[in-house]
């Protein structure tokens, strides 16, 4: 029996070599590639007819724009609508991945930490240099909580500085580990539905369904819950009223 | 002891942490479910807010997770 790790492995699809840099299109940058298309062809074609009382298509497309903005109007304020572009595709990007993974027999490119990381330390080192050129050399008062007594601020300080940094790491462990795991564990019950044959198969098979459909509300909610703590994060370096 | 057993041993003691998890899981939703019965207006604003606060408890239990399987499997 294969074991449950091994659906996460990263296959060369056109092996490509820049001097000594491997930058092969692998299996997770074709299934980015197809979010891609996916998600733009959502969008495009859902808003195709311009109605002013959109069908059903025009109306989901509608209604995931107008999510992420509300979602970005409430943390953020006006202050942070300029960078509705980057959560939209932020948001939309990763729905993508994590439902497409939920395909049988295709990859999530977000059950990879490199991933996920990459995102992560985007969104962090982009939202801190928001900060700085914002508010300057004062961005770094956001460490030094209000109505604090100074015999504290010596503890605090660096409790706070620590808690910043962690930001990155537990965005993209948070997303990673539950994709992860969610596969992990389909495959696992997929593995009890085959050993336990037609008899005994029909348990871990209902099992896997109810799984598969818990992936399905995981996969929102976790771009939900990446999209959401960027525009808090966002709004932290924006309005410092920590 | 060698170490594969220890690393069996080590991996089995770090999710003893999910015990917190479920109960702080259970408590957000608890709450969640107790607002809701006496405001159900409330429900649009406190959903949201629930959500975020499960997947956040949620990424705890992921944490221990992934310090059981870097124990297990390195």
């Amino acid at each position: 029996m294969a074991s449950p790790i091994e659906q996460f492995k990263i296959e060369r699809l056109i092996p490509i070599k820049l001097g000594s840099v491997d930058i092969s299109y692998t299996n997770s940058a074709l299934w980015m590639t197809i979010a891609v298309v996916v998600v733009t062809l959502f969008l495009v074609l859902g808003t195709r007819q311009r109605a002013l009382v959109p069908g059903r298509w025009q109306s989901m497309a509608e209604m995931s724009y107008e999510f992420v903005a509300n979602l970005l109007q409430e943390q953020a304020g006006n202050a942070g609508r300029v960078f509705f572009p980057f959560i939209f595709t932020l948001f939309m990007f990763i729905l993508a991945g994590n439902l497409l993974g939920l395909i049988p027999y295709a990859f999530t490119f977000t059950s990879h930490i490199v991933v996920t990381f990459g995102m992560a330390i985007v969104v962090f080192i982009g939202v801190t240099v928001i900060g700085f050129i914002k508010h300057g050399v004062h961005f770094l008062s956001f460490f030094v909580p209000k109505g604090v007594p100074a015999a504290m601020l010596i503890l605090i300080i660096p409790i706070e500085i620590l808690s910043y940094l962690t930001r990155p790491v537990s965005l993209a462990i948070r997303l990673f580990a539950n994709m992860m795991a969610g596969h992990t564990m389909l495959k696992v019950f997929s593995g009890f539905v085959v050993a336990l044959g037609v008899l005994g198969g029909w348990l871990p098979l209902a099992v896997n369904v109810a799984l598969t459909g818990f992936e399905v509300l995981v996969a929102f909610l976790q771009a939900y819950v990446f999209a959401i703590l960027t525009c808090i994060y966002l709004n932290d370096a924006l309005h410092m009223d920590h | 002891m060698d170490l594969a057993s220890a690393k069996m041993i080590g991996a089995g003691l770090a999710v003893i942490a999910l015990a917190g998890v479920g109960a702080g899981i259970g408590n957000i939703f608890s709450s969640l479910v107790g607002t809701i019965g006496r405001n159900p207006a409330a429900r649009g604003q406190v959903f949201g807010i629930g959500m975020l606060g499960f997947a956040l408890t949620e990424s705890v239990a992921l944490f221990a997770l992934l310090i059981s399987f870097l124990i297990l499997f390195t």
